[in-house]
């Protein structure tokens, strides 16, 4: 279990609890996060589950791989936090995780 | 004056739902045009994840967005439906004797008895890059796809984008702009390897100028641009640009749908659940562009879907014909128009 909290473009704080092995972009989609739209259901396939690691975390969760930075490019207002919260598998380590929601997916 | 094309059935939409549609359809004899914003069958099963599994189909332990696109293609055959690709449906008017004309950005009429919407999630269309104010330049100075290579002759070109669109563009329009630039925002390409050695070549020789970064800021007057700032880690330059081409993907959108008339719920169209028919006589929506209580986004319910819509069609299109029940397994009429009756 971790706790992961999502912060949105206007500041709102969502605090989940999300279990070992999910995906950070299912916990956002589980608990109604908004600005996460993940249209392709998590095949990494469409960038509109786009999201900034907050500064403290970027060591931890690590370089989005090929397939995945291929996907940024589509992405809206990529920045060198983007990942694909898709992308993002929840362990202990993750536990206090924060991300921030961008304006908006496409 | 455009020619009229004369149908049973358009399908506005051809990813699997509406390929199975006209299965259905046909199997009760009636003739379907499908047509497309994409350039091929197969909807998002195509265009999102052609590669990719999908382990829901019954039938089908494991299958691809292509392979399950292929397998559709393949059972409808036997009905020839006509396809009409890189086309949006922009109109849709029920005329005096109850027939719709259906209109498409292309120009082209469709007369049809029914009109089943299989849109998915809408059509697919261009992302727009995150640059203020980009809108005021559309369609004038900036483009997201390239109808006439001539738009941009003589002009001072930047193209943004990483993939074959961005990179085969430049390389075709090249010898006629007057300067041209690539703009992506990291250094590997996803492009065809063979055409970014080709760009390199001309970035090589200074026919081509490559910046690694991203567009901030586009300046001009009356939709027509006069500089770009690219903004790099090292910093923004402001460039000379008279065309922009973004490359940045699809994303889908509602897009007319949503001016035909029809109640609306959350931007899904709302059915009845016995005969999948909207608010509007004639018209039925099947697969992930509509709604009903319990409603379930899956490419089975859309199946199943089409098989219902199917029945309330027919008895449109031949009014007072009984409409009968079979099963391909027995009855050799249906055999027949498969084509597999020995």
């Amino acid at each position: 279990m971790a706790k992961i909290t999502f912060v949105t473009f206007d500041g709102v704080r969502f605090d989940t609890d999300a279990e070992n092995g999910s995906t950070v972009m299912e916990n956002a989609i589980r608990n109604a996060v908004p600005g996460i739209d993940a249209e392709c259901g998590g095949a990494c396939a469409c960038a509109t589950c786009h999201v900034y690691i907050d500064d403290a975390w970027k060591d931890v969760t690590g370089e989005p791989e090929a397939m995945e930075e291929d996907m940024l490019d589509f992405a809206y207002d990529v920045r060198p936090s983007s990942r694909l919260s898709c992308q993002i598998r929840v362990s202990d380590e993750l536990d206090g995780l924060v991300v921030h929601v961008p304006e908006r997916q496409a | 004056m455009s020619e009229m094309t004369k149908t049973d059935v358009v399908i506005i939409g051809a990813g699997p739902v509406g390929l199975f549609a006209v299965f259905e359809l046909g199997l009760y004899d009636l003739k379907c045009h499908l047509i497309d914003i994409l350039d091929r069958p197969g909807g998002q099963c195509a265009e999102l994840y052609p590669e990719k599994p999908i382990y829901d189909i019954p039938a089908w332990p494991e299958i691809s967005g292509q392979g399950l696109t292929d397998k559709l293609m393949e059972q409808i055959k036997p009905f020839a439906p006509q396809f009409h690709f890189n086309r949006m449906v922009t109109r849709l008017e029920r005329q005096p004797d109850g027939q719709f004309h259906v209109e498409t950005d292309e120009g082209e009429i469709f007369e049809t008895k029914v009109v089943v919407i299989a849109a998915g999630g809408g059509s697919f269309q261009p992302k727009r890059p995150p640059v203020p104010g980009i809108e005021a330049f559309e369609g004038k100075s900036v483009f997201y796809s390239v109808r006439r290579m001539e738009e941009f002759r003589d002009e001072d070109l930047l193209i943004v984008g990483g993939g074959d669109s961005a990179l085969d563009w430049a390389l075709n329009l090249q010898p006629i702009a007057r300067s041209l630039t690539v703009v992506h925002r990291r250094a590997e390409f996803r492009a065809a390897p063979d055409s970014v050695k080709k760009m390199f070549e001309l970035v090589e020789s200074g026919s081509v100028r490559f910046e690694l970064g991203q567009i901030s800021g586009l300046k001009g007057e009356d939709g027509q641009l006069s500089s770009a700032t690219i903004k790099a880690a090292e910093g923004e330059t402001e460039i000379p640009v008279t065309r922009l081409l973004p490359f940045f993907g699809l994303t889908m959108k509602l897009g007319p749908i949503a001016d035909w008339g029809l109640n609306l719920h959350e931007n899904l169209v709302p059915v009845n659940v016995e005969t999948f028919e909207t608010s509007e006589p004639g018209i039925f929506a099947i697969g992930d562009i509509n709604w009903y209580p319990g409603k379930l986004k899956l490419i089975l319910s859309g199946f199943h879907e089409a098989a219902l819509m199917t029945q309330a069609a027919k008895r449109i299109v031949s009014p007072g014909e009984r409409v009968v029940f079979q099963y391909t397994t027995s009855s050799t009429s249906l055999q027949k128009k498969l084509g597999v009756h020995s």
